[in-house]
């Protein structure tokens, strides 16, 4: 039972990375479409950091308080400057582990 | 001109980075099917047929939580439909290869792979494999998150949950995002996804994940009609 739930959902998701790829074509999608399209990463990717930041496992608001907030912002700033992915990456991760570890506990 | 092996393994260094965060989630993902009580190899299942990150931890947790198939199999469908929005980024470059390619290469787009290639095939729009830099990433991918989320099935988990690696997901996307922060269009279309995101969260099916990309779509195109 669980597995047929298990195969619609991959079907539907293939269908979600296919649709567009295969069949649309160039024409289609005229130049303003494609200029607004441009704004995709944009437009997208903050709706998963948003939540992944400031809304916690039971989903609900967290404090303005939470480390998080201190580690995202610690990622803005080292992966502004140093346009480097393991580097923003462990920057967030290290200096929020420092505030839960060290400074919060 | 870079030959078809070139551009894989381009794709392959381009994506890798993301395994620092990709490869904690997946192996926290199969540790969490398997605690919610479902059988290893229906976990393991869905990593090769679903293979969408969140969305299976989604699935999981709803039919655990007593819902109805139906509820969860929609809400990997909502969850999953921003790869509608990639698609139609990506068919500009893709669109030369033939349709059974098309058909194959569709499987291995994801989050990062998208982002990553689009970057890429910007900055190299004449290229004539392009394609094999996608495949490139979205290979990487696979493999670690098949490799990742098996460890996690299999040995539990053993990230200890007091790192809190979830938290390594939001970063992999700033990292992805950050160096757009240069341009203010691009910032304020990033604060109203982020915004939005946070106002529909409670939105039925997790519909918050691509409603707050329409609406901040809506507003960059707003900002492109000022512009001119």
């Amino acid at each position: 039972m669980t597995l047929t739930a298990i195969i619609f959902a991959g079907i539907l998701t293939y269908f979600t990375r296919m649709t567009m790829i295969a069949l649309i074509s160039r024409d289609m999608l005229g130049d303003k479409i494609k200029a607004v399209l441009e704004y995709v990463p944009s437009a997208v990717f903050p709706a998963i950091i948003f939540p992944g930041i400031f809304i916690n496992d039971f989903g609900t608001f967290i404090e303005m308080n939470d480390p998080k907030i201190f580690g995202a912002l610690v990622a803005v700033i080292v992966g502004y400057f140093s346009k480097n992915i393991i580097a923003t990456i462990s920057a967030g991760l290290v200096s929020y582990w420092f505030l839960i570890f060290f400074v919060f506990s | 001109m870079l030959t078809k092996k070139q551009l894989f393994t381009r794709g392959m260094l381009d994506i890798s980075p993301h395994m620092l965060s990709v490869i904690p989630f997946g192996i926290i993902c199969g540790a969490i099917g398997v605690e919610l009580g479902f059988h290893p190899y229906l976990v393991y299942a869905m990593s090769f047929i679903i293979f969408g990150g969140a969305s299976q931890i989604v699935f999981l947790q709803l039919l655990s939580g007593g819902a109805s198939s139906l509820v969860a199999v929609a809400s990997v469908g909502i969850i999953n439909s921003r790869h509608l929005l990639y698609g139609a980024v990506l068919s500009e470059y893709l669109e030369k290869l033939s349709f059974i390619k098309k058909l194959l290469i569709s499987y291995v787009v994801v989050d990062q792979g998208f982002a990553e290639s689009n970057k890429f095939f910007k900055k190299n729009r004449s290229e004539e494999f392009l394609h094999y830099h996608l495949i490139g990433t979205g290979c990487t991918m696979w493999v670690c998150w098949q490799i990742a989320t098996l460890s996690g099935i299999v040995l539990g988990s053993f990230v200890p949950e007091e790192l809190g690696l979830k938290f390594a997901i939001p970063l992999t996307f700033i990292a992805i995002v950050v160096q757009d922060l240069k341009k203010l269009d691009h910032v304020i279309v990033m604060i109203t996804c982020g915004l939005s995101s946070l106002l529909f969260f409670d939105a039925p099916f997790k519909s918050y994940i691509i409603i707050s990309p329409i609406i901040a779509l809506f507003v960059a195109a707003l900002l492109l009609r000022l512009k001119k």
